[in-house]
């Protein structure tokens, strides 16, 4: 089975979901045009991602009355969508998500659980955090999404790994910093652990990560799509919008699984007993 | 003493900067820039990058001289302005300075300098208006840290491109961009009076200052880490105290809270809010 992932690397307006919906339905058809079937748009793709106090302004709650999200269900009939927006649950607690669509019906929603809150990132002073990671079914086989600190966390990847997923569906708006060696330092770091993880969960990790500028913020973009031998399938270029495609030849897995057996070979019995324990320690440990 | 390297990759700085001015002037609706351009490196360094930006006819290159501003400013803007093609105007501010200074006879070299920065924003921004185009900032990252700089004077400005490079790295950039060697090679001032130079007033080189800056700030030293670094105390505390004292510089100012939400401390909006 072949899967055409399509990078959907933009740029986006800050705090006006109602320009951003338009971008995305632009995208949509230059995807479907290029025989796409999986479209990944960035974190917050629908929003901006510095949003501060505009977060309630801009959150949406996910149901079909919802005329943005209604018409990306609709759309979701020709081709699955990742989109990333702010979910607003019905006791009024904004997340930074990311939701699956297809075939006219949201299948999933990932709701970001690592907020960095350090340095230039305050997102725990705006969001409430997630508190799951859950892999999901879909056309393509089992599926994963994380949103950009998500999967600075090695855990997380592990547990969708864990729990069936085959293909890693990451999504950022990673702001660039570093500037001292070849590639931009943040780059260059987020492109080795997404490489590191496919090599690690022998699984495919595909990675979108948006463009722009919010301020002085600079978001580089560099979207890849890397393998199950950790080898790299596609990248995009830096600092452009442009949609990238990814033709996934999904039988590599059994390929590199029989060379590789990782996941055989994984023992989370053991993960979970010793945690137990480290976390029983943890608790029992003296005050002082 | 430690063996500190502040290099950077100048096409990577290159190109992050000139996008940046891009996209920061063109949301705003506008496609134009005015710069204060000194003769010094760092007026130079951003006109190099704004025009890559935007183009050289979207430029305004503003030399803005006071009568003992020296002939090399005038004569080191204007091979700017040859070598990039850009817009100029040449705007004298000695009678608009002398209008303040001649009221006090007895007035400091520090109070007519600042007054002269003072006049220059004021004509920046004058021909910002009947241009078109954003004031574009010039001031580079050791000075802002430093807060060696004229409040409301230089500082001010829509976009500051080199904030976030410190003198060192200015240096090294615009020899990537080929900025005419004499201005990259004089001392750097001021020139607000004969014969001042930053590293007199402010007693130590940029080179030093540089390093100490980017242990302390970017590498997040303590003052002691660096003396064991092999910085002399005197010089580490002076520096400590100098970022910390100028720090109103760096900030909007604070309004007292007396209502339930107040610019800027619960009033959170990136400038780019709707763009």
């Amino acid at each position: 089975m072949h899967l055409t992932i399509a990078l959907a690397q933009i740029n986006t307006q800050l705090g006006n979901p109602e320009a951003n919906l338009d971008k995305h339905l632009a995208c949509l058809r230059d995807a479907r045009q290029n025989g796409a079937d999986l479209i990944l748009f960035p974190e917050l793709s629908l929003t901006g991602y510095t949003l501060q106090d505009l977060v309630p302004s801009v959150a949406t709650s996910t149901g079909r009355e919802n005329p943005v999200f209604s018409r990306l269900m609709k759309e979701s009939l020709e081709i699955d969508i990742v989109v990333g927006f702010v979910n607003e649950d019905i006791r009024h607690r904004f997340y930074i998500a990311a939701a699956y669509l297809s075939k006219g019906e949201i299948v999933h929603i990932h709701n970001k659980v690592y907020l960095p809150t350090y340095g230039l990132f305050d997102e725990k002073r705006f969001f409430s955090p997630g508190d799951r990671f859950r892999a999901f079914d879909t056309r393509w086989g089992r599926v994963g999404i994380l949103i950009c600190e998500d999967f600075w966390h090695a855990s997380s990847p592990y547990l969708l790994w864990q729990d069936g997923a085959d293909i890693l569906l990451m999504t950022s708006a990673s702001p660039g910093r570093g500037v001292t060696d070849e590639q931009l330092g943040s780059a260059k770091w987020v492109e080795t652990i997404n490489q590191t993880y496919a090599g690690l969960f022998t699984c495919f990790v595909a990675h979108t990560n948006r463009v722009g500028f919010e301020d002085g913020l600079n978001f580089w973009g560099g979207s890849t799509v890397f393998d199950p031998d950790g080898k790299l399938v596609v990248k995009a270029q830096n600092d452009i919008e442009t949609l990238t495609y990814a033709h996934l030849d999904l039988a590599q897995l059994r390929r590199t699984r029989s060379r590789l057996p990782l996941l055989r070979d994984e023992r989370p019995e053991i993960v979970l007993r010793e945690l137990e324990r480290i976390m029983e320690n943890e608790r029992n440990r003296p005050l002082h | 003493m430690k063996e500190i390297d502040l290099s950077i990759n100048s096409d990577l700085v290159r190109t992050i900067l000139t996008r940046f001015v891009h996209s920061e002037v063109t949301r705003t609706g506008l496609g134009r820039a005015v710069i204060n351009l000194s003769g010094g490196l760092d007026s130079a360094l951003v006109s190099y990058i704004v025009a890559e930006a935007l183009g050289p006819e979207n430029i305004l290159a503003l030399r803005l001289p006071y009568k003992t501003s020296s002939a090399d400013s005038l004569d080191h803007a204007q091979l700017v302005i040859d070598a990039l093609g850009i817009h100029s105007k040449t705007i004298s501010i000695s009678e608009m300075a002398d209008g303040l200074i001649n009221q006090d006879p007895g007035m400091s070299n520090v109070r007519k300098g600042n007054i002269m920065a003072r006049c220059r924003m004021i004509v920046a921004y004058d021909q910002s208006e009947s241009f078109k185009g954003l004031v574009i900032g010039t001031g580079n990252k050791t000075e802002v840290l430093l807060g060696y700089t004229t409040l409301y004077g230089d500082s001010a400005c829509a976009i500051n491109p080199i904030g976030d490079l410190y003198k060192t790295q200015v240096r090294q950039l615009s020899r990537a961009l080929e900025v005419p060697p004499p201005i990259i090679e004089k001392a750097p001032s001021a020139d607000l009076w004969t014969g001042q130079t930053d590293e007199g007033e402010l007693g130590f080189t940029y080179e030093e200052v540089d390093k100490l800056l980017y242990l302390l700030v970017d590498q997040r030293y303590s003052p002691e880490e660096c003396v064991g670094e092999g910085f002399k105390e005197e010089f580490v505390r002076s520096v400590v105290n100098r970022i910390r004292r100028n720090h109103f510089k760096r900030v909007m100012p604070p309004s007292a809270k007396v209502s339930s939400r107040t610019v800027p401390y619960d009033f959170l909006y990136m400038r780019d809010w709707g763009t």
